[in-house]
């Protein structure tokens, strides 16, 4: 049985670690781009970034003041307990944001939409988000926050069958490029392209393809891992760099996700998690251990099943994370 | 590396900053700043531009001639002070329609934020008035200026307007890096960058075929068919 206390304790460090500490993988993805980038004012925007992640970590400090949204993700292994049960766990990562928000210091930015009050908690009614899923043969749970900037650099729009791949790419471009003038993307940027499913659960696959895959990884479908790397190279020949200025840095990388979508339709959303990628995630024991890494590891192939099962064999390929 | 790219020009200014010191900067140069500088967004423009408030620093151009567009990560350390931890610029675009009555109430001549504004503001608005514009850089270099916050002055309209809209003030060390956008002559390096970049994108787009359905926002006129 998971104790309630573990659970506001560990999405609590993951709030602080999250906001301070640039995930491995995305440093290494940028640090690989200013080997490449042939601009000067976007290779020193690059080399100056290295330095803040770095004064973040010595300093234990914000790596951005603005805090974004955090927001948690949840996956449920199938034979979890926890005390309190799952309200118990809401009311532990609304609490742990509120903790969060006065020690590290988080800057309060959840305000309501029509008369911006606000509690300087970042806590407020759908806030923070918390979305679930589950996982079978398992019996922890694992809690990622996700600290995601930027008013700006997503989109979203309706496209068909016949628009095809030349149609994904246009969305790409046009998001890329609208939001990526005068950096306001704050990119290079993790982009996630969601294809496919109901409307909002587009947008929801785009966010998460952006959020919660890390640097490197590649979707199992051949097809749209190779579609990736395309996308990817397009994005870093649209030739701008960091802060829009003259460059080849905008696409750390690129994940795409898929969803079974109306047979008449194509929606695509795109998603860049900005140069503060801040994720990390917690796996809380059965055995009241808790472990802490920076990749969420959400996309599993129980996540990705396309039929009415799911592949039986060991799916928790990170069952002793 | 690829290949040798160029060092970019490194200055340093002390604020309240000269007429003489600002004039030397140039587009793309990195600066760091000494001195006091002040944070004003909506909530603070909004008092003083339209509702005609007084400032609450008496002469603050003596003080500090630099207005940062920002909303820092602060929270009260239980001793009556503040622990400023990250520190990051607001996207300065949306307080262009303050601005000249703003340079003018206040005496400010440099303006700090995130994005730059539009190059009619830099000719028409800071440039007339000897102002010039430094962006931060990233833009998510929120641990290094708050090393550069060594200590928060004072914080006025803290009760009223938020910690994020609150006009607070700056004492700073080797505050930045900050990129100089637009010099006293109203030039603008990201519009310079831009049209570099401008000249590339048609080209992204020959040979995809063009979308089955258009879209309102890409043609302007409400009465068109979208098909
Ligand atoms: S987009 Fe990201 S890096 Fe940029 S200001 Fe927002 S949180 Fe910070």
């Amino acid at each position: 049985m998971i104790a309630h206390e573990q659970v506001e304790t560990a999405a609590y460090e993951i709030m602080k670690k999250a906001a301070i500490d640039i995930p491995e993988d995305y440093l290494g993805g940028v640090k690989g781009m200013i080997d490449l980038e042939t601009g000067d004012l976007s290779s020193f925007v690059l080399k100056s970034m290295v330095d803040n992640w770095e004064a973040a970590t010595e300093d234990r400090r914000p790596m951005c003041a603005d805090t974004g949204l955090p927001r948690y993700y949840v996956k449920v292994g199938n034979e979890a307990r926890v005390a309190g049960g799952f309200c118990g766990v809401e009311e532990a990562l609304r609490s742990a944001t509120a903790r969060a928000t006065q020690d590290v210091p988080l800057r309060p930015n959840r305000v309501h939409p029509l008369w911006r009050t606000e509690h300087n908690n970042n806590v407020g009614i759908n806030a923070p988000e918390i979305e679930w899923s589950f996982e079978p043969d398992a019996d922890w749970i694992d809690v990622t926050t996700v600290h995601k900037g930027g008013l700006f650099g997503t989109d979203y729009r309706m496209l068909f069958p016949g628009d095809g791949i030349d149609g994904i790419k246009r969305v790409f471009l046009d998001t890329l490029i609208a939001f990526g003038k005068r950096g306001l993307a704050c990119q290079p940027a993790i982009v996630g392209v969601g294809v496919g499913g109901s409307k909002d659960i587009c947008m929801t696959l785009g966010k998460q393809a952006a959020c919660l895959r890390v640097v490197g990884d590649a979707n199992p479908d051949p097809k749209i891992a190779a579609l990736e790397q395309e996308l990817k190279e397009l994005g870093n020949r649209i030739g701008m760099g960091a802060m829009g200025f003259v460059g080849s840095s905008m696409v750390v990388d690129c994940h795409v996700e898929v969803g079974y979508t109306h047979t008449g339709g194509m929606p695509v959303s795109v998603h860049t998690f900005c140069l503060s990628s801040r994720r990390a995630t917690a796996r809380l024991h059965a055995d009241g251990r808790t472990s802490y890494r920076t990749d969420p590891k959400w996309f599993t192939p129980y996540m990705r099943r396309e039929t009415i099962g799911w592949p039986r064999s060991d799916t928790s390929s990170a069952s002793a994370g | 590396m690829a290949e040798e790219r160029h060092e970019l020009r490194q200055r340093r200014l002390t604020l309240p900053a000269s007429a003489e010191a600002i004039a030397e900067l140039e587009p793309g140069n990195v600066v760091y700043l000494d001195g006091v500088v002040y944070t004003a967004r909506e909530g603070v423009y909004q008092k003083v531009v339209v509702e005609r408030e007084a400032l609450p620093v008496a002469d603050l151009a003596s003080v500090s001639n630099a207005n940062f567009h920002c909303s820092p990560a602060a929270a009260p350390d239980g001793k009556g002070g503040y622990n400023v931890g990250g520190v990051t610029a607001t996207a300065s675009f949306r307080f262009s329609k303050y601005l000249a009555d703003w340079l003018d109430l206040t005496g400010t001549k440099i303006v700090i934020g995130k994005g730059g504004m539009g190059a009619g503001d830099y000719k028409e608005v800071l440039a007339p008035r000897g102002a010039i514009y430094l962006t931060t850089v990233g833009y998510g270099t929120g641990a290094l200026l708050g090393r550069g916050v060594k200590a928060v002055e004072s914080v006025h309209w803290l009760e009223e307007l938020g910690i994020a809209q609150a006009m607070w003030l700056f004492r700073v060390k080797n505050f930045g890096p900050f990129l100089v956008d637009s010099d006293t002559a109203g030039n603008s390096l990201f519009q310079r960058q831009g049209e570099l970049v401008n000249a590339g994108i048609e080209a992204l787009y020959a040979g995809l075929k063009p979308p089955a359905l258009r879209r309102y926002g890409e043609t302007d006129d409400r009465r068109d068919e979208l098909l």
